[in-house]
């Protein structure tokens, strides 16, 4: 994803010095130096010390931490264990509302760039209205839905039921309906980023291949499906990699709107991690738990890579 | 774009069997394309409408007595129209959503100028200068792009307490400015900036700090103003850490308070919501005054594979 989109930005030029560009390594660490000693101490350190932590039996309110070798990782993979049943469990929760959420994500942004890329009047108004919720925060977006799909007392439900519709829906307390509301407010909220990006796609497409599919007598389906959608292939290959991590990193949503509910159903694996490592002192486990995850994220990346490249080839 | 592949998109989605294929501009094409085109405003607004109604009604709800706000949830109109909501927030002790604000704002400010700092110098670095271990620097500071942030949840939770930083401005400011977005950001701009000037200045015998500071961030303004706003608006929106780490109530700031609100107000929909209109308005804002170099950023984020 990011690493692999940014290659090829960089340009040959400045590894060729000009005059005067000679190595410099003593200036360029003393300007690199500020940056540095934050990444150092805030990301590279932790990224390590986490591994540690993972180790351990850490509970903070402890004066001792007791190394346990992979004990922690092996209970993720013990049936019976303490973790292993709460934390498949918000990993099923991760995995449902990534595989609902993706595909509206794609789909829906890719029709409302397709329409915004039309000669339209207003389109820059169109584009910043369908923007701007992305520019709230999650908890912003988390206590407005809350009261809006709140099954008593919500907008929504008594809205329908004044236009005579079923109006008694559990949006926030049972599944199905909350998996609904965690992906519809998630679409609702997010969907502006993924249409900026598609956007900004298809106007790079050249469009002298339409004229040639023109002249080949393709249609207009022919065209979207043998022009727009090849020629978006890397802007899609690169939104749907952010999307499946972005989705796969919820929180706030599940934390605010549903609360995990019913029962735990709707936890997500980074509230269940927060809530384990920060709430209930059991680090050396939460650390573990988010390694694992990221070993599922990376594994998903490179499927995602891969395929996205295979299609391409 | 060309009015033909417009047009080829149109029919696609709007109506596909309406219009022929390669019809000339005149006449003719105008009044079917404007059937189709009235379908594609029809969906837009719709669509615009689904986008901007619930925020319209929270706005609204917010200046609800606290009984209507309860009682009349499927009229949208405060009638009366009151600042009850609102009053009732500004004077609460126990949650000081006046302090919030201003922690929010000062939290945000700081990390912003931290990055833009940190950021624009170590960008000229890797961007204008050679450098033994550059590409082993950058390999690191790009690689960490693809980390998901909950592997940092729970160590800088213990670093952070280490440096007796916990419930201070220091941890929700610190740790996120090191991130590696900001430097990679603006490495991509400055590595772009044409190299003429820079090169004549060297021959008049100017430094590199006056490099930086008298050519390379002058030519980087919209840049690093697009940084700025970007940075802003994340550290304001922040949620997740500021929850574990700010402790007590008038140290946090107001996406942990709106969690707070809805705690200690639950069915007070109005006063939440007054709550979430106070944590929306500079955001909003901020994205009407700035909304080009938010949009444009993000259109290019994918532009770049």
């Amino acid at each position: 994803m990011a690493s692999t989109s940014i290659a090829p930005v960089v340009p040959q030029s400045t590894s060729s010095g000009g005059p005067g560009r000679g190595r410099k390594t003593g200036t360029a660490y003393l300007f690199l130096a500020p940056f540095l000693i934050l990444f150092c101490v805030f990301v590279l350190a932790p990224a390590v010390y986490g591994i540690w932590i993972s180790l351990h039996t850490w509970n903070p309110l402890l004066p001792v931490h007791p190394f346990s070798g992979f004990d922690n990782y092996v209970d993720l993979f013990t049936p019976g264990s303490l973790t292993f049943g709460d934390f498949w469990q918000s990993m099923a929760a991760t995995g449902i509302f990534t595989v609902c959420s993706v595909p509206f994500l794609l789909v829906i942004p890719l029709l409302i760039a397709v329409m915004l890329n039309q000669k339209i009047k207003g389109s820059t108004i169109f584009r910043g209205i369908f923007f701007a919720p992305y520019v709230l925060g999650v908890a912003v977006i988390g206590v407005i839905w809350k009261y809006l799909l709140d099954p008593q007392l919500g907008v929504v439900n008594h809205v329908l039921e004044a236009i005579g519709l079923p109006s008694r829906i559990p949006w926030t307390v049972d599944v199905p309906w909350a998996w609904v509301s965690l992906v519809g407010v998630t679409v609702w909220w997010t969907m502006g980023f993924n249409t900026v990006i598609l956007l900004a796609g298809l106007k790079g497409i050249n469009a002298e291949l339409y004229d040639a599919a023109s002249v080949d007598g393709a249609g207009a389906m022919r065209k979207f499906f043998s022009v727009t959608l090849p020629g978006l292939r890397p802007v899609m290959a690169f939104v749907t990699t952010v999307t499946i991590l972005a989705s796969a990193n919820m929180f706030g949503q599940s934390y605010l709107l549903t609360n995990g509910r019913p029962g735990n159903t709707t936890r997500s694996a980074i509230m269940y991690i927060a809530d384990q490592g920060l709430a209930q002192n059991q680090m050396g486990a939460a650390a573990a738990m988010s390694y694992v995850l990221f070993a599922f994220l990376a594994v998903i990346s490179v499927v995602n890579f891969r395929l996205q490249r295979e299609k391409t080839e | 774009m060309t009015v033909n592949a417009e047009s080829t998109v149109a029919r696609n989605t709007a109506l596909p069997s309406e219009a022929p294929l390669d019809e000339p501009r005149g006449g003719r094409r105008r009044k079917q394309g404007g059937k189709a085109r009235i379908w594609l405003y029809v969906a837009l607004i719709l669509t615009g409408l689904v986008i901007i109604v619930p925020l319209i009604w929270i706005f609204l709800t917010s200046f609800k007595t606290d009984y209507n706000a309860i009682n009349q949830p499927a009229n949208p109109i405060p009638n009366p129209f009151t600042f009850d909501a609102y009053q009732t927030l500004l004077s609460s002790g126990q949650q000081p959503i006046f302090r919030w604000f201003f922690n929010s704002l000062a939290a945000a400010t700081l990390q912003t100028v931290i990055i833009l700092v940190t950021a624009s110098m170590g960008a000229y670095a890797l961007a204008r200068l050679e450098f033994a271990g550059k590409k082993i620097v950058f390999g690191a500071i790009i690689s960490t792009l693809l980390v998901p942030p909950v592997i940092f949840l729970i160590p800088n939770y213990l670093i952070v307490q280490n440096l007796g930083w916990l419930d201070s401005i220091w941890a929700i400011t610190i740790p996120g400015a090191a991130g590696a977005f900001g430097i990679f950001f603006l490495r991509q701009f400055f590595v772009g900036l044409p190299g003429e000037i820079e090169e004549a200045a060297r021959i008049d015998g100017a430094g590199d700090i006056r490099i930086f500071l008298q050519i390379v961030l002058p030519l980087s303004r919209p840049a690093i103003a697009t940084l700025a706003v970007l940075s802003f608006l994340t550290n304001w929106n922040d949620f997740l850490w500021p929850i574990y780490v700010l402790l007590s109530p008038e140290n946090l700031t107001l996406q942990p308070g709106l969690s707070v609100l809805q705690g200690a107000y639950s069915t007070h929909f109005g006063i939440v919501m007054a709550g979430a209109v106070i944590a929306s308005v500079p955001v909003l804002i901020l994205f009407t005054l700035a909304q080009r170099q938010i949009v444009d950023s993000v259109a290019s984020s994918g532009l770049k594979g």
